[in-house]
């Protein structure tokens, strides 16, 4: 299996009136041909960030500060405008969160998919309408003819991220970034979108980077899991290992508070206290305020990563490393 | 769409029948038709008996009725300085109003969508700075003084354009054009960039700030992970809802600009409606001058729905439900 990409000590700064803030700070993860990884994390950890620096689409003030994007190889961070401009949209496909606001309220379904292919492909527009109709059924829009001519409005959200998918898949992409592909759907919906984005995955092997802060999820979609905490990844690994055996206190502070884990009838186990913000990260281990097994160095002294597992696995944690 | 035509209708004469309406009370009020028909030479029974003939002395009411079922038939009354019915004299000036609006509105569509699309995409270039600093300036000069400047720059100093008068026009079907001469078009540069002054910087500042709104949304970032083109993006996702806004606002403005031909016309001595109504009130016509009134609300409304019509082509969403 090749190697489809590599972020390397990922750096993103804002760059704000005061002086520049840190948003990621030094986040590393690969994804071979076809893997899925899923990026989680709370509300502000830097998972959306993180997920469209790979397309340098990171929104403005902000800025790669240091680091390397390697896509099959090539650094993305030092390519060109049109260099990056080819990729996106082509080889590496987004879908955001709220497809309701996703798609262009003033232009046709078949516009906004047909300029699509046309942007990265020398073709003619009734060859385009034929791929986009292939791809409409592809995710199970009935009748794709009569779709393409109508406007987002006429279509429901689950309907629209089902189009968001299709639009993903006209270029044959190899990777596929999802930021929170389903927290805007009603939670019937919700599972089917996510089966049918875990089988087109699958079928066209595609790579998948499934931005979340729903575990569950991620549990039953992803083969790898990376935990972001405060712009770093705190631990990653396996999927199957990381559920069932956490070992950042962090990750498994996430897991006891997914509603299956908690007694029936109890409250859920929220981690108690805030994510810091930018301004406010504490000295050392980010995490350390809101810690069960804090120790007097994760004060002072940021963690290592300590690799595990023939090394599958890692985690920063001072708690694991004096084991 | 049927049923927004509709709806458009009934709401266009709901208004018109309002102007209509205060147009009738000020010619009740400050106008006599007596004076209008027969000079003031004449003695008080002879002026009742004419009011009597006249219907003068009806309820008010039902003289509004009969005022109303006259301006639907196109009669406005009679003019008192021309002898001549209100309406022949309004529709021998409009063309040159109309012309000179047209140019107006030519001039800021050309040159503040370009402005504004650029100020809105480089919004720290110094072309945008510049450009946002000399529309607060462009805005707050009065129509009146940026007149009077021009004349004295383009034609007095430089002696480049004609600074009064509609220059050489050509008669099409009762039409006097001046979109057909040399001359013409020439005397119509310097008072179509006055009247365009006020508008083209408010014009300016509205489709940058509606642009930056309209770029910031998730569909523009969207737009962008697909891998489009910056053009495309710029002049067909963004623009296209830029333009929605914009339409709105467009159509009030252009009526407003109607307002302000009356001060561009005595300026450049532009023989249009505007130059009319001040001479109008010179002479205390009153019947011309409510006239023109009902008359320019006629026109405020027929843009106004014509500008309802492309914003219903722009926006696909009032196609299907016929709702604003
Ligand atoms: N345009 C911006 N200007 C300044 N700071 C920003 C900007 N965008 C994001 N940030 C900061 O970067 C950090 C990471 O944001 P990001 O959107 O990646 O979080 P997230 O993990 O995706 O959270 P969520 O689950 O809420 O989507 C946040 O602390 C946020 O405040
Ligand atoms: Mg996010």
């Amino acid at each position: 299996m090749g190697r489809l990409l590599e972020v390397d000590n990922l750096e993103i700064k804002f760059a704000l009136r005061f002086g520049d803030l840190t948003a990621i700070n030094g986040v590393s993860f690969t994804l071979d041909k076809g893997e899925r990884l899923g990026l989680v994390g709370e509300s502000g950890a830097g998972k959306s960030v993180t997920g469209f620096a790979i397309i340098n689409l990171i929104s403005k003030p902000g800025y790669i500060s240091g680091g390397r994007i390697l896509f099959q190889g090539r650094d993305l961070t030092k390519m060109s405008y049109e260099g990056v401009r080819q990729i996106r949209g082509d080889r590496i496909s987004m879908i955001f969160q709220d497809p309701m606001m996703t798609l262009n309220p003033v232009l046709t379904v078949g516009t906004q998919m047909i300029e699509t292919l046309l942007a990265h492909r020398n073709m003619t527009v009734r060859d385009a309408e034929a791929v986009s109709i292939e791809k409409l059924k592809k995710v199970q829009i009935s009748s794709p003819e009569q779709r393409l001519k109508q406007y987002p409005h006429e279509f429901s959200g689950g309907m629209r991220q089902r189009i968001v998918i299709a639009i993903a898949l006209l270029t044959g992409p190899e990777l596929i970034i999802a930021d929170e592909p389903t927290t805007a759907l009603d939670v019937t919906i919700q599972a089917e979108i996510m089966d049918l984005l875990l089988g087109l995955c699958e079928s066209e092997n595609m790579g998948l980077i499934l931005i979340t802060h729903d575990l569950a999820v991620v549990s039953q979609v992803t083969e790898k899991i990376a935990v972001m905490y405060a712009g770093k990844i705190v631990e990653s690994g396996p999927t199957e290992r990381i559920i069932n055996d956490p070992l950042h206190p962090y990750t498994r502070g996430l897991i006891n508070a997914l509603p299956e884990v908690a007694e029936p009838g109890t409250r859920l186990n929220q981690i108690p206290g805030m994510m810091p913000t930018l301004t406010s990260i504490p000295k050392g281990c980010s995490f350390h305020p809101r810690c069960d097994y804090r120790l007097d160095v994760c004060e002072t002294e940021d963690p290592e990563f300590i690799y595990l597992e023939n090394n599958k696995r890692r985690v920063s944690c001072h708690y694991w490393k004096n084991k | 769409m049927f049923a927004f035509i509709v709806k458009r209708v009934v709401q266009s004469i709901f208004v018109m029948i309002v102007i209509a309406f205060i147009g009738f009370c000020i010619k009740h009020q400050i106008g006599d038709p007596v004076r209008d028909i027969v000079g003031i030479s004449v003695s008080a029974e002879e002026r009742e008996a004419l009011r009597e003939e006249l219907g003068l002395n009806d309820p008010f009411m039902i003289q509004f009725g009969r005022f109303l079922k006259n301006a639907a038939q196109g009669d406005l009354g009679l003019s008192y300085f021309f002898k001549k019915p209100a309406l022949e004299v309004i529709l021998a000036k409009a063309p040159a109003t109309i012309e000179l609006v047209l140019v107006s509105s030519l001039f800021i569509i050309i040159f503040s969508i370009p402005a504004g699309i650029f100020a809105a995409i480089r919004p720290r270039h110094w072309f945008s700075r510049f450009m946002m600093g000399t529309s607060i300036v462009g805005v707050s000069i009065p129509v009146f003084l940026t007149a009077i400047l021009l004349i004295f720059v383009f034609s007095v100093e430089l002696n480049w354009l004609p600074s009064y008068g509609r220059g050489e026009t050509v008669n099409i079907g009762g039409w006097q054009t001046g979109f057909l001469t040399i001359d013409g078009l020439i005397h119509l540069i310097l008072p179509g960039i006055a009247l365009s002054s006020i508008m083209l910087p408010l014009f300016i500042r509205l489709i940058r700030s509606e642009m930056m709104e309209v770029l910031e949304t998730d569909y523009i970032k969207y737009a962008w992970a697909k891998g489009l083109k910056p053009g495309r993006i710029w002049l067909l996702h963004a623009f296209k809802n830029t333009l929605l806004p914009v339409i709105t606002v467009g159509g009030v403005q252009l009526g407003i600009m109607i307002a302000y031909t009356i001060l561009t016309e005595t300026v450049f001595q532009w023989q249009g409606m505007g130059f009319m109504f001040l001479e109008a009130v010179e002479r205390s016509d009153t019947s011309l001058l409510v006239a023109y009134m009902v008359f320019v609300g006629v026109l405020f409304v027929v843009v106004n729905t014509v500008v309802d019509i492309i914003y219903g082509l722009v926006n696909p969403m009032v196609r299907i439900t016929g709702r604003k």
